[in-house]
């Protein structure tokens, strides 16, 4: 069985919001219609998002560490959305596990976004409906857009690739391969709601350097000294030489 | 949790109803077995139309929370799953019931169905009564699973949810039902009286165990869980957005814990200590209008000790929402 989910690299995430922008600016005009805000350039904007990335400080100062968290739906195994719906809006789909709200169906009672512990649904202000990130459900499947193109528009605007998109069902996909061998994790595992978008953990990177590899290796006569050195006044290799 | 007064009334309101149409039953039951005076259909018809209408104001009351009430009839669709969704069924088959109980009574149509080995007569209004009782805990039961049901919010998800909605409303019909019967049936006000200032303090005793239940929790998720960082010391800088977001207003209260203090001080004052004193004074006296104001005094308490049920459960979902900039 199929489950799509994002997996989020917290090591090379850097908080620029690109995914952020890029999502609002699919989903507000892309065939979910539009994410309404209001007050956009005045004192009190408001307005619905999809994916937040938030930032937060770990540790005490001098040794602090910045961490950038995106969030948005972790489209869950057990997702505690789905069952409290009254009229069905709210479901999860079986061919690819992507939980989606159908908006004709949804009467914006809320109840949904209090049963979500990770405050991903949000709801349209202006439509009167909930809605929360589809994994641009109608990205990834338009024949229409080449084959590089089929994934979130989140994923395709990070410019670390902090934002990996597959199948976490298929053990060989790429989105398993970096769980596997990064500690990937799922968030408040303690309600057992099995997210199947996954972090991917800050790692400790050092890079040491040998005295031996400052030098040339193949250099063994070690005569970079005695290299000529024109005088200033001859030409350069700039004035005999036509790239 | 921020309190929609929708909610607040919705809840309060039917709880009223449920537990009036009860003390109507429980005094014909009563006389039925001869342990009261018979009351005349006056009583019942009037009590239930009442009732009744505290029930169709609290569905008015529900409309106001919903972002398409024009589709309100599709929440009847999952009730496999979903404790708001039985409500949505159970709430206008328990209204009907009391419709038909009224009726019965009002009309004077109550034929006799059987016969109890004691004597005791089963007629229509016996058999409809058994239903609305049936319902009216049914009800009871969906509206606190609707909060107890929710494992994260764990002000909310202990059986004692659906105890203290049960108890409050319950109180309350019965406090509103010995009121009624200081006019019009005299004789069992002192029975009514008796039975509200038990249950009130059984909903007293109630509250203050959840009170006391919710002092100790310790949340389950943490900055910790929420991030999957594991650092002693992690604190939020930016939520992601300067401006509020639904997100911010629909998961607090947007009050300061000295407010939250003193609306738990006053709803304990409100809703139990004042009316017990009303009643006191209104059933030894027969005095109607001490009875209706203690009616008054505890709904009123009860709209503040909603307000502070709201308010007191702590969504996880806010540990996401802890800093701007």
């Amino acid at each position: 069985m199929t489950q799509l989910a994002l997996v989020i690299d917290l090591n090379v995430c850097v908080g620029c919001h690109a995914c952020v922008t890029s999502c609002k600016e699919w989903n507000t005009s892309g065939q979910a219609g539009p994410l309404t805000d209001f007050n956009p350039y005045g004192a009190d904007p408001t307005g619905t998002f999809f994916n937040r990335v938030q930032t937060f400080e770990v540790g005490e100062f001098p040794n602090t560490e910045t961490v950038h968290f995106p969030k948005s739906c972790l489209h869950c195994e057990e997702p505690p959305c789905v069952p409290v719906c009254p009229t069905g809006a709210s479901y999860k789909r079986k061919e690819d596990g992507i939980v989606l709200v159908d908006y004709d169906k949804c009467i914006g009672c809320k109840y949904c976004s209090w049963a979500c512990p990770y405050g991903a649904r949000e709801i349209d202000e202006k439509q009167k409906v909930m809605k929360k990130c589809t994994l641009c459900v109608d990205r990834i499947y338009d024949k229409s857009l080449p084959e590089r193109d089929r994934k979130p528009s989140c994923v395709l605007a990070c410019p670390t690739s902090a934002r990996l998109f597959g199948d976490v069902h298929d053990p060989e996909s790429e989105v398993s391969k970096a769980i596997r061998e990064s500690g990937g994790y799922q968030l408040m595992p303690e309600w057992g709601t099995q997210p199947a978008n996954h972090y991917l953990p800050r790692r400790k990177t050092k890079l040491r350097i040998h005295e031996d590899e400052l030098v040339r290796a193949d250099n063994p006569l070690k005569i970079e000294g005695r290299l000529p050195k024109p005088a200033m006044t001859e030409p350069s290799l700039d004035d005999v030489t036509s790239w | 949790m921020h309190p929609a007064f929708s909610v607040i009334f919705l809840t309060t309101l039917i709880g009223v109803g449920q537990g009036l149409f009860l003390a109507l039953f429980t005094v014909e039951s009563y006389a039925a077995f001869g342990l009261l005076p018979p009351q005349e259909g006056r009583f019942y018809a009037i009590g239930s139309a009442v009732a009744l209408g505290f029930l169709v104001a609290g569905l008015i009351a529900s409309f106001f929370h919903l972002g398409h009430p024009e589709r309100a009839w599709r929440s009847a669709a999952k009730w496999r799953t979903s404790w708001l969704s039985r409500e949505v069924i159970v709430l206008p088959a328990f209204m009907g019931t009391v419709l038909l109980y009224g009726a019965a009574h009002c009309t004077g149509f109550n034929p006799v169905l059987a016969q109890l080995p004691s004597g005791a007569p089963v007629n229509v209004t016996a058999m409809l009564g058994v239903a609305g009782t049936v319902l009216a805990f049914a009800l009871f039961v969906c509206t606190g699973m609707i909060y107890a049901c929710l494992r994260f919010l764990q002000e909310w998800h202990t059986p004692l949810t659906v105890v203290n909605y049960t108890l409050l409303g319950g109180a309350s019909g019965f406090v509103l039902a010995t009121a009624l019967s200081a006019s019009m049936a005299p004789g069992v006000t002192g029975f009514l009286g008796g039975w509200a200032m038990i249950l009130t303090l059984l909903a007293l005793v109630g509250r203050v165990a959840t009170l006391l239940r919710n002092a100790r929790l310790r949340p389950k998720s943490t900055l910790r869980t929420a991030i999957g960082v594991k650092h002693p010391r992690i604190v939020q800088k930016a939520q992601g957005a300067m401006g509020g977001s639904f997100n911010t207003r629909e998961f607090f209260h947007g009050r300061t814990g000295v407010f939250l203090r003193q609306v738990k001080w006053l709803f304990l004052l409100l809703a139990f200590v004042l009316p017990m004193g009303l009643l006191a004074g209104g059933t030894t006296g027969g005095s109607g209008a001490l009875l209706l104001a203690a009616f008054a005094v505890q709904y009123l308490g009860l709209l503040a000790e909603r307000w502070f049920f709201f308010a007191q459960a702590n969504h996880p979902q806010n540990l996401y929402y802890q800093a701007v900039s």
